[in-house]
């Protein structure tokens, strides 16, 4: 187990080396130059451009400038914003935990949600609650983010109150207020998944029932609950596992929206300010950490799989005999 | 000392009047875009307790569509509301919910599929997969669920048995993972064991272990068992009675010694022919029947057989023969039986215009059989 790890940790190496040297070309391909962004659109003599050029490096070949930019991110330190002077690392980080939250909030609302629907709705494949959880899914689906999002405040903030509308209550400030705070934007998050995983679970649920091992099962005289459960949900759920962690990279782009609609001091938000503001360093900082988090959170889907399939595991027994 | 003292009693002599299972003019048919396929159309027979019936067929027969039905483990929704009675100690278990079946799966009847491989869930523990039925059904503790199922699997001849507990059947071999499922299926002692072709996914070395483990729990046991598979040679001695079916139907039926001695239906007679033999020298050409099973959304009028028949007269053409008899527990489904004047005859007139009434050429069945 261990070694098959180790082995996987080492294929990650080449991806986050390409994901890195990415998002460092993608900013600075982009025509313009920072230091005249950073001084500002007055007119500027050649020797500040040049102290500033000198100043953020970029006097340099790309690739030392890359080498450098990738060592010190290595080491946690992704710059100093020449916008708002914060340090870039402390920014994300101070944001981060807000943006994590939400997407852990959101993917548990989807999972909790669609496992039994999508179970049910196989079980019961072409009847009436099957053609109901169908349909509205289809409709969820058709529904962008950032609409559900808007409607859950005007209905259940502004007409019925339960939940604030807007705002970011810490967990320091207690569960509750805390939950109350990042339950609407984690609902509006989670509506494409709930569909999206429905669909995909019913799917493959309805393979796996008429396999033959489910025959058995109920040959064995067990209750229903225990062969959908116990028996036919595990090998019916590779495919939303996989897909469950392709959707944090959908995820992770929907939380600029909704973080900016529901006022969220998370790394979406950051983001968003940092577009709007040219600030390229920070823009450069979030893209790579959220670029990171999606290739580690596939990651351990791939570890994830072992413990779904024995027959991986073994697998790996074999290759290491 | 003998030792038939030490062997278990045998089952008290059969009570006719009180068979285990009753199948009665059992129909199952599927209504598919292609038409009304006739899976199961008309099937009778008795099972008295402790003894083993053997169904034979090949692929497409409706042997499988059969025991599923007699189980009544098909999807309530595939087949249309079907006719007949599958009666188990006299009740019939046809219009049962799945929920009514349930104390009926496991105590009472217990099911052995084709292929261990897809039969077992690969996700699933073996210790689990065999523990759950006892706890279901036996109300056992989790450590006396284990202790029996330690117990089932050294019955059926799994070595070192606390260790496969914890393995998963992709560590086992083909012929073990069929004796767990054999193991799965005894766990709460079932009178009635329906065993759906369990050595065809089978290397050949082990179909003989297993089919004596089958009969050996069946004896042991003195449990009924349904026997069912595409192989007449695995029936021979090994269950009381052969069902021959073909097209749906039991197209003949007999006690084991009765069918092989004095075979009556020419598709009995010819799956015989297809059994190899021992005594024949080597590189002997294997027998087939040529041609294929009729498709069952679109049967023929007369006797289904009747295209890959060589005693094909006129009157299986225009009638599906019904069952006859002439001795008592032997019937079968002929105009022109085997081993009778009418069949000799029917033969010669075959022989001697060249080909029979269903348009056959004789050469084309009597070379593949001769």
């Amino acid at each position: 187990m261990a070694r098959l790890i180790g082995q996987k940790l080492l294929t990650l190496v080449p991806v986050l080396l390409a994901v890195s040297l990415l998002t460092y070309l993608l900013l600075n391909l982009l025509p313009g130059d920072p230091a005249l962004l950073v001084l500002g659109p007055e007119s500027v003599s050649a020797e500040s451009i040049a102290a500033v050029r000198a100043e953020l490096g970029l006097d340099r070949p790309l690739p030392v400038r890359y080498l450098a930019w990738l060592g010190a991110a290595a080491t946690g330190d992704l710059g100093r914003s020449y916008i708002t002077q914060q340090e870039v690392t402390g920014a994300i980080l101070d944001r981060l935990p807000v943006t994590l939250e939400l997407m852990v909030l959101s993917l548990t609302i989807a999972l909790v949600l669609a496992i039994p629907l999508g179970v049910f709705s196989a079980y019961r494949a072409g009847s009436r609650f099957d053609k109901l959880v169908t349909g509205t899914t289809f409709g969820l689906l058709a529904l962008p983010n950032f609409i559900f999002a808007l409607l859950l405040i005007f209905f259940l903030s502004v007409r019925l109150g339960l939940f604030p509308a807007t705002g970011w209550q810490p967990l320091s400030d207690g569960l509750v207020e805390n939950l109350q705070s990042a339950f609407l934007p984690a609902l509006a998050l989670s509506v494409t998944n709930i569909a999206v995983f429905t669909r995909l679970l019913r799917t493959d649920m309805i393979t796996t029932l008429q396999e033959d091992h489910v025959t058995l099962a109920r040959s064995k005289g067990l209750p229903t609950w225990r062969i959908l459960f116990r028996h036919a949900l595990r090998p019916s759920s590779f495919s939303l596992l996989t897909v469950a962690g392709l959707q944090v990279g959908t995820l992770l782009s929907a939380t600029v929206i909704v973080e900016t609609i529901f006022a969220l001091p998370g790394v979406g938000r950051l983001l968003f300010d940092a577009i709007n503001s040219r600030d390229l360093l920070m823009v450069q900082g979030v893209v790579l950490v959220l670029a990171v988090s999606f290739v580690l959170v596939n990651f351990v889907v791939d570890l994830l799989y072992t413990f779904l399939d024995p027959r991986i595991r073994s697998g790996a027994a074999r290759v290491r005999a | 000392m003998s030792i038939a003292a030490e062997l278990p009693v045998p089952p008290a002599t059969p009570d006719p009047v009180d068979p285990l299972l009753e199948v009665r003019d059992l129909h199952t048919w599927f209504d598919t875009p292609r038409g009304m396929v006739r899976a199961v159309d008309g099937v009778s027979f008795t099972l008295r307790r402790g003894a083993s019936i053997g169904i034979v067929g090949e692929s497409g027969s409706g042997k499988t569509v059969l025991s599923r039905s007699i189980m009544n483990l098909l999807p309530k929704k595939a087949a249309v509301p079907a006719s007949g009675e599958v009666l188990f100690e006299g009740r019939d278990l046809r219009p049962m919910s799945s929920k009514q079946m349930r104390s009926y799966w496991g105590p009472q009847m217990a099911m052995v599929f084709q292929d261990p491989m897809t039969s077992l869930n690969g996700v699933v523990k073996i210790g689990r997969q065999i523990t759950e039925g006892l706890r279901q059904h036996l109300d056992l503790s989790r450590q006396d669920a284990d202790a029996e199922a330690v117990r089932l699997l050294t019955s059926v001849g799994i070595p070192a048995p606390e260790r496969r507990l914890g393995e998963y059947p992709h560590q086992l071999s083909g012929g073990m993972r069929q004796r767990v499922t054999i193991a799965i299926a005894l766990a709460c002692g079932p009178k009635l064991l329906m065993a759906d072709e369990p050595t065809t996914a089978l290397d050949v070395t082990v179909q003989a272990q297993i089919l004596d483990l089958l009969a050996r729990q069946q004896a042991e046991r003195s449990m009924g068992m349904v026997l069912v598979t595409h192989d007449l040679g695995v029936v021979a001695n090994r269950t009381d009675d052969i069902a021959v079916m073909y097209a749906g139907q039991i197209v003949e039926k007999a006690s084991t010694r009765t069918l092989f001695r004095r075979m009556r239906h020419p598709y009995t007679e010819a799956l015989m022919r297809c059994i190899p033999r021992v005594e024949n020298p080597s590189h002997t050409r294997l027998d087939a029947i040529p041609g294929r099973p009729p498709d069952l959304a679109a049967l023929p009028v007369g006797c289904r057989f009747a295209p890959r028949c060589r005693y094909a007269q006129p009157e299986c053409l225009a009638e599906n023969p019904p069952l006859f008899s002439d001795e008592p527990g032997h019937e079968y489904r002929c105009f022109f039986p085997v081993g009778t004047s009418a069949g000799a005859e029917a033969l010669e007139r075959n022989e001697r215009a060249g080909s029979t009434a269903a348009g056959t050429t004789m050469d084309l069945l009597t070379k593949a059989s001769a």
